[in-house]
């Protein structure tokens, strides 16, 4: 297997980052925004997912020893392969980034919303959610106060 | 036996991502909104039904065709209905179908509506 | 990589068609001008990458993605888009370079770092040979359940777990705070005559929201066999509450669930987590530590053909914790998803003028 095909996803994933980060950056919507950061997160996540995978592996949900599952998911496998890497004769990736992404996502979803909580409050406020708008608006405001200021 | 039925459920799975491929031309080719709902229903029914069905036979009696059947039943219950509001909403914020003769033009003349202020 | 298993060519092809995929729909995200568009592209993007997920042997997290990705966070944005405006301005091509750059020296370095990971699928990288094969090896003997992903999630990192369940709860509580906890106005009044035009999607509700309750307590208690858990239980019940509110109205689902008992079930997943957190350390354990659940007179009642033999030992103790916190989280996050929903769905425009004239 080349270097390029094995380190292939590194890439991508690293490609897909700053994606969202270009639209974090260089938007000036607030929700556009809000989308990139989603999409900057949701491929971290891709990166562990991809440290976690094993050659051959399947999913970390024990396999009971000796039963025609495990023997037919270690036929597919070099035999000293399995004896070296395997749990009681069935290789499993590793479920331990699995445990971080997992909670990672419902987070992301809860602070996302928080996110858009404040745009829709900044739009309440100032009638955009376009940041050179909201400058220019904010500028305005502090130069001529209002009645209850 | 076994052979015979995964190569049969093979073909099935096949004849399903063809169709599904179809269907997706047909959503990029076709001229307006309704049509494009009509080919990529076909996608959801057709292509989904004809891989699930490919799928249980190359699984054999076991409890993943049980699942299979289940999640057969679920997309039957969920797609065409999703197709018909999308249809009913389009229709009833005054999307009128392209009827008779037509020829491709380079923009389509999109009406902007409105949006309603008050939808949840 | 001597022994390269045919089964990986596969996997491998999977796996760059999807990233691929990926790369594209990111791509039409960053260039699309309208939020809508991007919205829907971003929820194309999550199920891509369930996909993606499965096929790296994920299950567990493809689901998550699944649900959370595709479900609940496009209606969140769907409707802070409602609330706000549909359309972004394009921003004038000067004004990308500098991001852009950035974002070329940013990603240089990081596929330059990339050079030296271990390559993917090697079963002898520091992480897979040591902490993740400890945990496989670990858990049957000290927790006894199939799904490795939960028991690390629930048992041996359950503290990392309370402090992801509370940060969902404050995000909840910061968001009901700004938006409200649901309708400031009164909601338009429902027509007494159910028009004609949503009678097939209401009949389908009726018959899914039901089917999608029952799916969500299966991923629950199915959570400790098989891919599931209480996070996506959760989100996946709380889908079916959104689905109810939007085909048949905010008000009748707030009718049937009530913002406070939303508010009141999400603080109490939390208390329920960290009580049985403090349960544990009354009984002598340490936090969390769920050996010590039952008091010693209650362990001493088990019969002994009930706690197996000393290879297979039942570990009642581990499988009610991890029953209970689950059940936490299932609460929390359920409850949390609703509020943020109420919050969104409830905030119209017209209720926003009205506190601003107060």
């Amino acid at each position: 297997m080349s270097f390029f095909l094995s380190h292939f996803n590194y890439i991508a994933v690293a490609i897909l980052m700053m994606a969202g980060l270009f639209v974090l950056f260089s938007s000036g919507n607030l929700i556009k925004r809000m989308i990139g950061l989603a999409i900057f997160q949701t491929s971290t996540g891709l990166f562990y997912i991809s440290l976690a995978k094993v050659f051959g592996g399947t999913a970390a949900i024990a396999v009971e020893p000796g039963s025609s599952e495990a023997r037919e998911l270690a036929s597919r496998l070099d035999p000293a392969y399995v004896a070296q890497y395997g749990v009681d004769g069935v290789v499993y990736s590793n479920p331990l980034p699995h445990v971080l992404i997992l909670t990672a996502i419902v987070v992301g979803v809860a602070t996302l919303a928080v996110g858009l909580a404040i745009a829709v409050r900044v739009r309440e406020a100032f009638g955009s959610v376009e940041a050179d708008e909201i400058d220019v608006l904010s500028r305005v405001e502090a130069t001529q106060p209002g009645p209850q200021a | 036996m076994d052979s015979v039925l995964s190569w049969i459920g093979g073909g099935f799975v096949v004849a399903g991502v063809a169709l599904s491929l179809l269907g997706a031309i047909g959503v990029l080719r076709f001229p307006d909104f309704y049509t494009r709902i009509h080919a990529a229903s076909i996608t959801d029914t057709g292509g989904a039904s004809l891989v699930l069905l490919g799928l249980c036979l190359i699984a054999g009696l076991t409890l993943t065709t049980l699942k299979l059947v289940f999640v057969w039943v679920f997309v039957m219950l969920t797609t065409p209905v999703a197709a018909n509001a999308l249809a009913n909403a389009a229709f009833s914020s005054g999307h009128k179908p392209r009827i008779g003769t037509f020829q491709i033009v380079r923009t389509d003349e999109r009406r902007k509506t409105p949006r309603g202020p008050d939808a949840p | 990589m001597t022994a390269l298993p045919s089964s990986f060519d596969v996997t491998l092809a999977l796996d760059i068609v999807l990233l691929v995929m990926l790369l594209v729909v990111a791509g039409a995200v960053a260039r699309t001008r309208s939020l809508l568009a991007a919205i829907i592209m971003f929820s194309v993007y999550s199920l891509i990458s369930a996909v993606w997920l499965v096929v790296m042997d994920a299950p567990d997290v493809a689901f998550t993605e699944a649900v959370v990705g595709a479900g609940v966070s496009t209606i969140i944005l769907l409707g802070a888009i409602l609330l706000t405006r549909g359309e972004a301005e394009r921003p004038d091509w000067r004004r990308l370079i500098a991001p852009a750059l950035a974002c070329i020296a940013v990603g240089g370095l990081l596929v330059f770092a990339a050079i030296g990971l271990p390559g993917l699928g090697d079963a002898a990288s520091p992480a897979n040979a040591y902490v993740g094969r400890a945990y496989l090896e670990a858990t049957p003997k000290d927790i006894g359940m199939p799904n490795v992903v939960t028991a690390v999630l629930s048992s041996y990192r359950s503290f990392d777990t309370l402090g992801e369940t509370t940060v969902i709860f404050a995000a909840g509580v910061g968001v009901a705070l700004m938006l409200g906890f649901g309708p400031r106005a009164s909601l338009a009044p429902p027509s007494a005559v159910i028009g004609d035009h949503h009678v097939v999607p209401r009949v389908a509700a009726k018959l899914l929201i039901p089917l999608v309750a029952l799916f969500a307590f299966y991923v629950q208690f199915h959570g400790d066999l098989g891919a599931g858990g209480g996070f996506q239980a959760g989100v996946i019940m709380a889908a079916a509450i959104i689905l109810h509110a939007l085909v048949f109205g905010l008000r009748e689902t707030m009718a049937a669930i009530p913002p406070r008992v939303a508010r009141s079930l999400a603080s109490l997943g939390v208390l329920l987590y960290a009580g049985i957190g403090v349960i544990c350390m009354m009984n002598g354990g340490g936090f969390l530590d769920y050996d010590y659940l039952f008091p010693p007179s209650v362990e001493q009642q088990i019969p002994g053909w009930l706690l197996g033999d000393s290879e297979h030992a039942h570990h009642w103790g581990q499988h009610f914790g991890i029953m209970l916190i689950e059940l936490g989280v299932l609460l929390t996050v359920s409850a949390t998803m609703v509020t943020i929903f109420y919050g969104f769905g409830g905030r119209t425009v017209e209720a926003a003028r009205q506190e601003a004239k107060q």
